[in-house]
Protein backbone atom coordinates (compact mmCIF):
# COMPACT_ATOMS: atom_id res chain seq x y z
CA UNK A 1 0.00 0.00 0.00
CA UNK A 2 1.38 3.75 -0.51
CA UNK A 3 2.25 5.88 1.86
CA UNK A 4 -0.23 8.26 3.36
CA UNK A 5 0.95 11.68 2.17
CA UNK A 6 -0.80 14.30 4.19
CA UNK A 7 -4.28 14.15 5.94
CA UNK A 8 -7.01 11.84 5.63
CA UNK A 9 -10.13 12.82 4.05
CA UNK A 10 -11.92 12.93 6.95
CA UNK A 11 -9.58 14.74 9.16
CA UNK A 12 -10.31 17.27 6.68
CA UNK A 13 -13.95 17.14 6.70
CA UNK A 14 -13.55 17.59 10.49
CA UNK A 15 -11.14 20.81 9.83
CA UNK A 16 -13.66 22.15 7.53
CA UNK A 17 -16.75 22.03 9.41
CA UNK A 18 -15.93 21.44 13.16
CA UNK A 19 -18.72 19.21 14.84
CA UNK A 20 -19.51 21.21 18.76
CA UNK A 21 -17.35 24.24 18.40
CA UNK A 22 -17.78 26.81 21.24
CA UNK A 23 -18.27 27.08 24.84
CA UNK A 24 -20.47 25.98 27.49
CA UNK A 25 -21.32 28.66 30.27
CA UNK A 26 -20.79 27.34 33.56
CA UNK A 27 -20.14 23.62 32.86
CA UNK A 28 -19.70 20.74 34.73
CA UNK A 29 -16.19 20.34 34.07
CA UNK A 30 -13.71 22.19 32.17
CA UNK A 31 -10.37 20.94 30.49
CA UNK A 32 -7.87 22.97 29.47
CA UNK A 33 -4.36 21.27 27.52
CA UNK A 34 -1.62 22.82 25.11
CA UNK A 35 0.10 26.42 24.90
CA UNK A 36 -0.16 28.39 22.70
CA UNK A 37 3.54 28.99 22.54
CA UNK A 38 4.13 25.16 21.15
CA UNK A 39 1.41 25.94 18.66
CA UNK A 40 -1.70 23.67 20.40
CA UNK A 41 -4.14 24.72 22.81
CA UNK A 42 -7.59 23.00 23.14
CA UNK A 43 -10.05 23.74 25.62
CA UNK A 44 -13.23 21.29 26.73
CA UNK A 45 -16.31 22.21 28.57
CA UNK A 46 -18.99 19.67 29.75
CA UNK A 47 -22.20 19.42 30.82
CA UNK A 48 -23.15 15.93 32.71
CA UNK A 49 -26.57 14.64 33.40
CA UNK A 50 -26.99 11.57 35.51
CA UNK A 51 -23.33 10.03 34.60
CA UNK A 52 -24.11 10.62 30.54
CA UNK A 53 -21.97 13.77 28.58
CA UNK A 54 -25.47 15.48 27.86
CA UNK A 55 -23.59 17.97 26.29
CA UNK A 56 -19.56 19.15 24.95
CA UNK A 57 -18.00 21.96 23.21
CA UNK A 58 -14.68 23.00 22.36
CA UNK A 59 -12.36 25.51 21.54
CA UNK A 60 -8.76 25.02 19.67
CA UNK A 61 -5.86 27.22 18.76
CA UNK A 62 -3.70 24.90 16.58
CA UNK A 63 -2.93 22.95 13.05
CA UNK A 64 -5.33 21.38 11.26
CA UNK A 65 -5.03 18.01 13.45
CA UNK A 66 -5.46 19.64 16.42
CA UNK A 67 -8.98 20.90 15.14
CA UNK A 68 -10.04 17.80 13.87
CA UNK A 69 -8.69 15.74 16.46
CA UNK A 70 -10.75 18.53 18.97
CA UNK A 71 -14.23 17.58 16.95
CA UNK A 72 -13.71 14.04 16.82
CA UNK A 73 -13.43 13.47 20.50
CA UNK A 74 -16.79 15.59 20.80
CA UNK A 75 -18.10 13.17 18.76
CA UNK A 76 -16.87 10.31 20.33
CA UNK A 77 -17.65 11.57 23.82
CA UNK A 78 -20.99 13.04 23.54
CA UNK A 79 -23.67 11.01 25.19
CA UNK A 80 -21.37 8.41 26.63
CA UNK A 81 -20.88 7.78 30.30
CA UNK A 82 -18.67 9.67 32.03
CA UNK A 83 -16.17 6.56 32.77
CA UNK A 84 -16.61 5.00 29.51
CA UNK A 85 -15.66 8.72 28.13
CA UNK A 86 -12.64 8.53 30.13
CA UNK A 87 -10.95 5.82 28.12
CA UNK A 88 -11.38 7.30 25.23
CA UNK A 89 -7.44 7.09 23.82
CA UNK A 90 -5.33 9.23 21.51
CA UNK A 91 -5.29 6.36 19.47
CA UNK A 92 -9.26 5.95 19.17
CA UNK A 93 -8.93 9.58 17.88
CA UNK A 94 -6.51 8.77 15.47
CA UNK A 95 -8.32 5.79 14.09
CA UNK A 96 -11.70 7.17 13.97
CA UNK A 97 -10.12 9.50 11.59
CA UNK A 98 -8.55 7.34 9.71
CA UNK A 99 -4.97 8.25 11.20
CA UNK A 100 -3.06 11.01 11.34
CA UNK A 101 0.68 11.62 9.56
CA UNK A 102 3.13 10.42 12.15
CA UNK A 103 4.59 14.13 13.02
CA UNK A 104 1.10 14.78 14.00
CA UNK A 105 0.38 11.74 16.93
CA UNK A 106 2.23 13.55 19.63
CA UNK A 107 2.16 17.10 19.01
CA UNK A 108 -1.44 17.84 17.40
CA UNK A 109 -3.75 14.56 19.05
CA UNK A 110 -4.44 16.42 22.11
CA UNK A 111 -7.84 16.36 22.48
CA UNK A 112 -8.24 13.06 24.24
CA UNK A 113 -6.06 14.67 26.99
CA UNK A 114 -8.33 17.20 27.07
CA UNK A 115 -11.60 15.68 27.26
CA UNK A 116 -10.34 13.56 30.01
CA UNK A 117 -9.20 16.69 32.22
CA UNK A 118 -13.03 18.01 31.95
CA UNK A 119 -14.19 14.43 33.51
CA UNK A 120 -11.38 14.88 36.23
CA UNK A 121 -12.58 18.48 36.56
CA UNK A 122 -16.28 17.06 36.86
CA UNK A 123 -15.06 14.10 39.38
CA UNK A 124 -13.72 16.88 41.43
CA UNK A 125 -16.27 18.96 41.83
CA UNK A 126 -18.74 16.17 42.84
CA UNK A 127 -16.36 15.04 45.57
CA UNK A 128 -16.81 18.62 46.86
CA UNK A 129 -20.25 18.50 46.45
CA UNK A 130 -20.73 15.86 48.00
CA UNK A 131 -18.63 16.24 51.24
CA UNK A 132 -20.80 19.89 51.64
CA UNK B 1 0.60 21.53 -26.90
CA UNK B 2 3.59 23.04 -25.40
CA UNK B 3 1.47 25.66 -23.40
CA UNK B 4 -0.86 22.99 -21.81
CA UNK B 5 2.66 20.98 -20.51
CA UNK B 6 4.05 24.54 -18.92
CA UNK B 7 0.85 24.81 -17.27
CA UNK B 8 0.15 28.50 -17.91
CA UNK B 9 -2.48 28.35 -19.94
CA UNK B 10 -3.46 24.85 -18.95
CA UNK B 11 -3.58 25.67 -14.81
CA UNK B 12 -6.98 25.06 -13.48
CA UNK B 13 -8.18 28.80 -14.21
CA UNK B 14 -9.79 29.32 -10.91
CA UNK B 15 -6.96 28.27 -8.99
CA UNK B 16 -4.35 31.27 -7.80
CA UNK B 17 -0.98 30.00 -6.64
CA UNK B 18 0.73 32.42 -4.07
CA UNK B 19 3.71 30.20 -3.52
CA UNK B 20 5.71 31.21 -6.28
CA UNK B 21 9.15 30.99 -3.82
CA UNK B 22 8.86 27.34 -3.41
CA UNK B 23 8.30 26.80 -7.00
CA UNK B 24 7.38 27.84 -10.11
CA UNK B 25 6.38 26.41 -13.76
CA UNK B 26 9.24 26.58 -16.52
CA UNK B 27 8.15 29.64 -19.21
CA UNK B 28 7.02 27.91 -22.06
CA UNK B 29 9.68 29.77 -24.11
CA UNK B 30 12.49 28.08 -22.00
CA UNK B 31 11.21 24.96 -22.59
CA UNK B 32 11.18 24.98 -26.03
CA UNK B 33 14.35 26.73 -26.07
CA UNK B 34 15.67 23.90 -23.80
CA UNK B 35 13.96 20.84 -25.18
CA UNK B 36 16.34 19.74 -28.05
CA UNK B 37 18.92 19.46 -25.31
CA UNK B 38 17.20 16.19 -23.64
CA UNK B 39 16.00 14.79 -27.21
CA UNK B 40 18.32 15.84 -30.36
CA UNK B 41 21.29 17.18 -28.48
CA UNK B 42 22.08 14.78 -26.18
CA UNK B 43 25.66 14.51 -26.17
CA UNK B 44 28.31 14.89 -23.60
CA UNK B 45 30.03 18.02 -23.35
CA UNK B 46 33.12 16.54 -22.67
CA UNK B 47 33.02 14.69 -26.27
CA UNK B 48 34.98 16.16 -28.92
CA UNK B 49 32.50 15.42 -31.66
CA UNK B 50 30.72 17.84 -33.17
CA UNK B 51 27.06 16.92 -31.07
CA UNK B 52 29.63 17.46 -27.81
CA UNK B 53 30.95 20.65 -29.00
CA UNK B 54 27.26 21.89 -29.84
CA UNK B 55 26.36 20.99 -26.21
CA UNK B 56 29.15 22.54 -24.97
CA UNK B 57 28.27 25.72 -26.64
CA UNK B 58 24.96 25.62 -25.15
CA UNK B 59 26.50 26.09 -21.73
CA UNK B 60 28.77 28.64 -22.63
CA UNK B 61 26.30 30.96 -23.98
CA UNK B 62 24.08 30.50 -21.00
CA UNK B 63 26.66 31.33 -18.70
CA UNK B 64 26.83 34.57 -20.71
CA UNK B 65 23.37 35.57 -19.92
CA UNK B 66 23.75 34.52 -16.34
CA UNK B 67 27.13 36.75 -16.57
CA UNK B 68 25.04 39.54 -18.40
CA UNK B 69 22.24 39.23 -16.02
CA UNK B 70 24.47 40.14 -12.91
CA UNK B 71 27.39 42.36 -14.43
CA UNK B 72 29.88 39.53 -14.09
CA UNK B 73 32.77 40.56 -15.42
CA UNK B 74 34.07 37.71 -17.34
CA UNK B 75 31.87 34.46 -17.71
CA UNK B 76 34.42 32.15 -16.42
CA UNK B 77 33.04 33.12 -13.05
CA UNK B 78 29.72 30.92 -13.66
CA UNK B 79 30.04 27.43 -11.95
CA UNK B 80 26.68 25.65 -12.69
CA UNK B 81 25.74 23.36 -9.85
CA UNK B 82 22.48 21.24 -9.35
CA UNK B 83 20.62 23.71 -7.05
CA UNK B 84 20.64 26.70 -4.82
CA UNK B 85 21.45 24.48 -2.21
CA UNK B 86 24.45 22.87 -3.98
CA UNK B 87 25.81 26.32 -4.92
CA UNK B 88 25.93 27.64 -1.11
CA UNK B 89 27.43 24.75 -0.32
CA UNK B 90 30.16 25.17 -2.62
CA UNK B 91 30.36 29.19 -1.73
CA UNK B 92 30.89 28.24 2.24
CA UNK B 93 32.36 24.63 2.40
CA UNK B 94 34.55 25.86 -0.65
CA UNK B 95 35.81 29.23 0.78
CA UNK B 96 36.53 28.10 4.61
CA UNK B 97 38.24 24.82 3.19
CA UNK B 98 40.37 26.94 0.61
CA UNK B 99 41.53 29.86 2.74
CA UNK B 100 41.76 28.10 5.79
CA UNK B 101 45.58 29.78 6.38
CA UNK B 102 43.68 32.95 6.60
CA UNK B 103 41.28 32.23 9.57
CA UNK B 104 38.44 30.38 10.54
CA UNK B 105 35.82 32.49 11.22
CA UNK B 106 32.98 32.31 9.44
CA UNK B 107 29.72 34.80 10.09
CA UNK B 108 26.35 34.60 8.82
CA UNK B 109 23.13 36.42 9.20
CA UNK B 110 20.52 34.99 11.83
CA UNK B 111 17.78 34.92 8.62
CA UNK B 112 19.85 32.58 6.28
CA UNK B 113 18.59 29.83 4.08
CA UNK B 114 19.20 27.00 5.83
CA UNK B 115 21.60 26.02 3.39
CA UNK B 116 23.89 28.47 4.29
CA UNK B 117 22.98 27.98 7.90
CA UNK B 118 23.59 23.91 7.99
CA UNK B 119 26.73 24.08 6.19
CA UNK B 120 28.20 26.73 8.44
CA UNK B 121 27.33 24.72 11.20
CA UNK B 122 28.61 21.50 10.19
CA UNK B 123 32.38 24.05 9.38
CA UNK B 124 31.95 24.61 13.23
CA UNK B 125 32.20 21.37 14.19
CA UNK B 126 35.06 21.12 12.27
CA UNK B 127 36.84 23.30 14.20
CA UNK B 128 35.98 27.33 12.56
CA UNK B 129 34.44 29.62 14.63
CA UNK B 130 30.80 30.64 13.36
CA UNK B 131 28.96 33.62 14.97
CA UNK B 132 25.37 34.65 13.49
CA UNK B 133 24.88 38.20 13.12
CA UNK B 134 21.33 39.57 14.11
CA UNK B 135 18.48 41.47 12.48
CA UNK B 136 16.27 44.57 13.33
CA UNK B 137 12.30 43.84 13.99
CA UNK B 138 12.57 44.46 10.05
CA UNK B 139 15.01 42.04 8.81
CA UNK B 140 18.02 44.56 8.37
CA UNK B 141 21.27 42.98 8.88
CA UNK B 142 22.30 44.66 12.21
CA UNK B 143 25.53 46.69 10.38
CA UNK B 144 27.07 47.44 13.68
CA UNK B 145 27.16 44.10 15.39
CA UNK B 146 28.19 42.78 11.76
CA UNK B 147 31.32 45.33 12.63
CA UNK B 148 31.76 43.78 15.62
CA UNK B 149 31.95 40.43 14.57
CA UNK B 150 34.24 40.52 11.83
CA UNK B 151 38.25 39.81 12.51
CA UNK B 152 40.98 40.16 10.25
CA UNK B 153 40.29 35.90 10.55
CA UNK B 154 36.82 36.08 8.97
CA UNK B 155 37.36 34.56 5.78
CA UNK B 156 33.09 34.24 4.70
CA UNK B 157 30.22 36.19 5.52
CA UNK B 158 26.98 34.73 4.25
CA UNK B 159 23.91 37.63 4.00
CA UNK B 160 21.14 37.15 1.64
CA UNK B 161 20.17 39.52 -0.95
CA UNK B 162 16.09 39.01 0.14
CA UNK B 163 14.69 37.05 2.46
CA UNK B 164 12.40 34.35 0.98
CA UNK B 165 10.00 34.11 4.39
CA UNK B 166 9.94 38.18 5.00
CA UNK B 167 10.57 40.19 1.08
CA UNK B 168 13.47 42.44 3.13
CA UNK B 169 16.08 43.12 0.64
CA UNK B 170 19.22 44.22 2.56
CA UNK B 171 21.70 46.45 2.26
CA UNK B 172 24.56 44.55 0.19
CA UNK B 173 26.55 47.27 -1.25
CA UNK B 174 26.85 48.68 2.34
CA UNK B 175 27.62 45.17 4.01
CA UNK B 176 30.89 44.67 1.08
CA UNK B 177 32.05 47.73 2.16
CA UNK B 178 32.11 46.54 5.78
CA UNK B 179 33.09 43.56 4.95
CA UNK B 180 36.06 43.97 2.64
CA UNK B 181 37.48 46.50 5.52
CA UNK B 182 37.76 44.10 8.09
CA UNK B 183 36.95 41.04 6.77
CA UNK B 184 37.64 38.37 3.75
CA UNK B 185 35.11 37.72 1.22
CA UNK B 186 30.92 38.12 1.11
CA UNK B 187 29.22 35.70 -0.33
CA UNK B 188 25.36 36.45 -0.85
CA UNK B 189 22.41 34.16 -1.37
CA UNK B 190 20.55 35.54 -4.31
CA UNK B 191 18.26 32.35 -4.72
CA UNK B 192 15.02 34.84 -3.93
CA UNK B 193 16.41 37.66 -5.39
CA UNK B 194 18.12 36.80 -9.04
CA UNK B 195 16.07 37.83 -11.81
CA UNK B 196 13.56 39.66 -10.02
CA UNK B 197 15.49 42.50 -9.09
CA UNK B 198 18.82 44.26 -10.38
CA UNK B 199 22.05 42.82 -9.10
CA UNK B 200 25.61 44.00 -10.32
CA UNK B 201 28.00 42.23 -8.91
CA UNK B 202 30.63 44.77 -9.66
CA UNK B 203 28.70 47.76 -8.48
CA UNK B 204 27.87 46.28 -5.11
CA UNK B 205 31.88 44.39 -4.78
CA UNK B 206 30.04 40.68 -4.21
CA UNK B 207 32.65 38.30 -3.74
CA UNK B 208 30.54 34.95 -4.19
CA UNK B 209 27.14 35.31 -5.32
CA UNK B 210 24.00 32.06 -5.46
CA UNK B 211 21.24 32.09 -8.25
CA UNK B 212 18.72 29.84 -8.95
CA UNK B 213 16.93 28.57 -11.67
CA UNK B 214 13.91 28.03 -10.85
CA UNK B 215 13.06 30.84 -9.47
CA UNK B 216 12.75 32.87 -12.74
CA UNK B 217 11.32 30.46 -14.38
CA UNK B 218 13.82 27.92 -15.19
CA UNK B 219 13.78 24.74 -14.79
CA UNK B 220 14.87 22.52 -11.71
CA UNK B 221 18.32 20.90 -11.18
CA UNK B 222 20.41 24.19 -12.66
CA UNK B 223 21.87 26.87 -10.15
CA UNK B 224 24.96 28.87 -9.95
CA UNK B 225 27.35 30.38 -8.14
CA UNK B 226 29.70 33.09 -9.36
CA UNK B 227 33.29 33.60 -8.02
CA UNK B 228 34.76 36.73 -8.64
CA UNK B 229 37.45 36.69 -10.28
CA UNK B 230 41.05 35.57 -8.20
CA UNK B 231 39.36 34.05 -5.35
CA UNK B 232 40.19 30.72 -4.73
CA UNK B 233 37.64 27.80 -3.81
CA UNK B 234 37.70 24.05 -3.24
CA UNK B 235 35.79 21.63 -4.80
CA UNK B 236 33.45 19.50 -2.48
CA UNK B 237 32.20 17.02 -5.22
CA UNK B 238 35.51 15.66 -7.03
CA UNK B 239 35.20 13.85 -9.98
CA UNK B 240 35.88 14.10 -13.37
CA UNK B 241 36.69 17.60 -13.32
CA UNK B 242 34.09 19.69 -15.10
CA UNK B 243 33.45 23.23 -14.15
CA UNK B 244 36.96 23.99 -13.99
CA UNK B 245 37.37 21.55 -11.15
CA UNK B 246 35.16 22.98 -8.97
CA UNK B 247 31.56 21.16 -9.99
CA UNK B 248 32.56 17.59 -11.38
CA UNK B 249 29.54 15.68 -12.82
CA UNK B 250 28.17 15.51 -16.01
CA UNK B 251 26.48 18.38 -16.96
CA UNK B 252 22.81 18.79 -17.09
CA UNK B 253 22.63 20.64 -20.31
CA UNK B 254 18.99 21.22 -20.51
CA UNK B 255 18.64 22.29 -17.46
CA UNK B 256 21.70 24.57 -17.83
CA UNK B 257 20.93 25.99 -21.22
CA UNK B 258 17.11 26.75 -19.84
CA UNK B 259 18.44 28.54 -16.80
CA UNK B 260 20.30 31.17 -19.30
CA UNK B 261 17.22 31.34 -21.31
CA UNK B 262 15.26 31.73 -18.17
CA UNK B 263 18.02 34.68 -17.29
CA UNK B 264 17.69 36.39 -20.35
CA UNK B 265 14.18 36.99 -20.41
CA UNK B 266 13.94 37.76 -17.14
CA UNK B 267 16.58 40.88 -17.97
CA UNK B 268 14.59 41.71 -20.33
CA UNK B 269 10.85 41.59 -18.54
CA UNK B 270 11.84 43.03 -14.93
CA UNK B 271 11.02 46.32 -14.87
CA UNK B 272 7.71 45.82 -16.56
CA UNK B 273 7.01 42.80 -14.59
CA UNK B 274 7.91 44.23 -11.29
CA UNK B 275 5.68 47.08 -12.12
CA UNK B 276 3.39 45.15 -12.05
CA UNK B 277 3.59 42.89 -9.20
CA UNK B 278 4.39 45.49 -7.16
CA UNK B 279 0.83 46.57 -7.85
CA UNK B 280 -0.82 43.77 -6.80
CA UNK B 281 1.70 43.35 -3.59
CA UNK B 282 0.35 46.64 -2.72
CA UNK B 283 -2.96 46.08 -3.35
CA UNK B 284 -2.82 42.78 -0.93
CA UNK B 285 -0.81 44.31 1.45
CA UNK B 286 -3.40 47.54 2.08
CA UNK B 287 -6.32 45.25 2.00
CA UNK B 288 -5.25 42.36 4.34
CA UNK B 289 -3.95 44.95 7.34
CA UNK B 290 -7.23 46.12 7.32
CA UNK B 291 -7.91 42.97 9.12
CA UNK B 292 -7.84 43.25 12.95
CA UNK B 293 -4.75 42.16 14.74
CA UNK B 294 -3.05 41.36 11.08
CA UNK B 295 0.52 42.76 11.03
CA UNK B 296 3.01 42.46 7.89
CA UNK B 297 6.23 40.64 8.98
CA UNK B 298 9.71 42.07 7.02
CA UNK B 299 10.59 45.43 6.05
CA UNK B 300 7.49 47.97 5.15
CA UNK B 301 9.63 49.10 1.52
CA UNK B 302 12.68 47.64 0.80
CA UNK B 303 10.89 44.77 -0.08
CA UNK B 304 10.77 42.40 -3.18
CA UNK B 305 8.13 43.23 -5.65
CA UNK B 306 6.22 40.16 -5.19
CA UNK B 307 6.32 39.30 -1.55
CA UNK B 308 3.95 40.20 1.09
CA UNK B 309 4.15 38.17 4.15
CA UNK B 310 1.89 38.60 7.36
CA UNK B 311 1.33 37.71 10.68
CA UNK B 312 -2.32 37.06 12.33
CA UNK B 313 -3.03 37.02 16.26
CA UNK B 314 -4.88 33.95 18.00
CA UNK B 315 -4.63 31.22 15.03
CA UNK B 316 -2.29 29.38 13.19
CA UNK B 317 -0.34 29.45 10.04
CA UNK B 318 -1.04 25.32 9.21
CA UNK B 319 -4.52 25.99 9.72
CA UNK B 320 -4.62 29.18 7.51
CA UNK B 321 -3.14 27.11 4.53
CA UNK B 322 -5.24 24.28 4.36
CA UNK B 323 -7.97 26.39 4.83
CA UNK B 324 -7.01 28.98 1.75
CA UNK B 325 -6.27 25.40 0.00
CA UNK B 326 -10.06 24.14 0.18
CA UNK B 327 -10.84 27.56 -1.56
CA UNK B 328 -7.80 27.17 -4.12
CA UNK B 329 -4.95 29.58 -3.08
CA UNK B 330 -2.06 28.25 -2.46
CA UNK B 331 0.09 30.28 0.11
CA UNK B 332 2.64 29.09 2.70
CA UNK B 333 3.58 29.58 6.29
CA UNK B 334 6.44 29.91 8.80
CA UNK B 335 4.25 28.14 11.10
CA UNK B 336 6.01 24.91 13.21
CA UNK B 337 3.41 22.44 12.04
CA UNK B 338 3.68 22.73 8.75
CA UNK B 339 8.01 22.57 9.41
CA UNK B 340 9.70 18.99 9.29
CA UNK B 341 11.48 20.13 12.84
CA UNK B 342 8.20 21.19 14.37
CA UNK B 343 9.74 24.16 14.98
CA UNK B 344 8.49 28.03 14.03
CA UNK B 345 10.35 29.56 11.14
CA UNK B 346 13.98 30.87 12.80
CA UNK B 347 13.27 33.97 10.46
CA UNK B 348 10.23 35.30 12.10
CA UNK B 349 12.13 34.25 15.57
CA UNK B 350 15.10 36.19 14.49
CA UNK B 351 13.22 39.40 13.94
CA UNK B 352 11.73 39.03 17.19
CA UNK B 353 8.51 37.44 17.17
CA UNK B 354 7.78 35.63 19.98
CA UNK B 355 6.60 31.64 19.37
CA UNK B 356 2.96 32.00 19.62
CA UNK B 357 3.02 35.01 17.25
CA UNK B 358 5.58 33.08 14.43
CA UNK B 359 2.85 30.23 14.61
CA UNK B 360 0.36 32.37 12.70
CA UNK B 361 2.66 33.30 9.95
CA UNK B 362 1.44 33.67 6.19
CA UNK B 363 3.35 34.11 2.92
CA UNK B 364 2.04 35.51 -0.21
CA UNK B 365 4.36 34.91 -3.30
CA UNK B 366 3.46 36.42 -6.83
CA UNK B 367 4.42 36.04 -10.17
CA UNK B 368 3.15 35.61 -13.69
CA UNK B 369 -0.20 33.81 -13.22
CA UNK B 370 -1.47 36.43 -10.70
CA UNK B 371 -3.43 39.50 -11.71
CA UNK B 372 -4.26 42.46 -10.21
CA UNK B 373 -8.06 41.22 -10.96
CA UNK B 374 -7.87 38.24 -8.10
CA UNK B 375 -7.06 40.76 -5.36
CA UNK B 376 -10.64 40.89 -4.15
CA UNK B 377 -10.69 37.11 -4.14
CA UNK B 378 -7.51 36.62 -2.35
CA UNK B 379 -8.57 39.15 0.04
CA UNK B 380 -11.65 37.91 0.80
CA UNK B 381 -10.63 34.61 1.60
CA UNK B 382 -7.56 35.15 3.50
CA UNK B 383 -11.07 37.85 5.94
CA UNK B 384 -12.78 34.56 5.49
CA UNK B 385 -10.18 32.36 6.99
CA UNK B 386 -9.24 34.30 9.50
CA UNK B 387 -12.27 34.86 10.69
CA UNK B 388 -13.62 31.30 11.20
CA UNK B 389 -10.28 30.20 12.90
CA UNK B 390 -10.52 33.24 15.23
CA UNK B 391 -13.72 31.74 16.20
CA UNK B 392 -12.51 28.27 16.72
CA UNK B 393 -9.62 29.80 18.85
CA UNK B 394 -9.85 30.02 22.69
CA UNK B 395 -7.43 33.08 22.61
CA UNK B 396 -10.39 35.37 21.61
CA UNK B 397 -13.67 35.74 22.58
CA UNK B 398 -15.28 35.35 19.35
CA UNK B 399 -18.69 33.36 18.97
Amino acid sequence: MTKQIGYSKKVMEHFMNPKNVGIIEKPDGYGKVGNPVCGDLMEIFIKVKDDIIDDIKFKTFGCGSAIATSSMVTELAKGKNIDEAMKITRNDVADELDGLPPQKMHCSNLAADALQEAIKDYKKKEEIGDKK
Amino acid sequence: MLEQLCGFNGMDMKRIYLDHASSMPIDPLVLKFAMPFLTKNYENPSSLYSGGLETKRAIEESREKIAELINAENTNNIIFTSSATESNNLAIKGTALRNIRNGKNILASAIEHISVLNPMKELQKNGYNFDIIPVDSNGIVDLNKLENLLTNKTIITSIMYANNEIGTIEPIKKISKIIHENGKYLHVDATASAGRIPIDVQDQEIDLLTISSNDMYGPRGASALYVKQGIKIQSILPGGGQERGLRSGTENVFSIAGMGEAARLANNNMNKENYRLKNIRDKLIHEILKIDEAYLTGHPNKRLPNHASFRFSHIEGESILLNMDMFNIQISTGSACSSKTLEPSHVLLAIGLKHEEAHGSMVITLGRSNTLEQAPEIVKVVKETVNRLRKLSPLTNLR
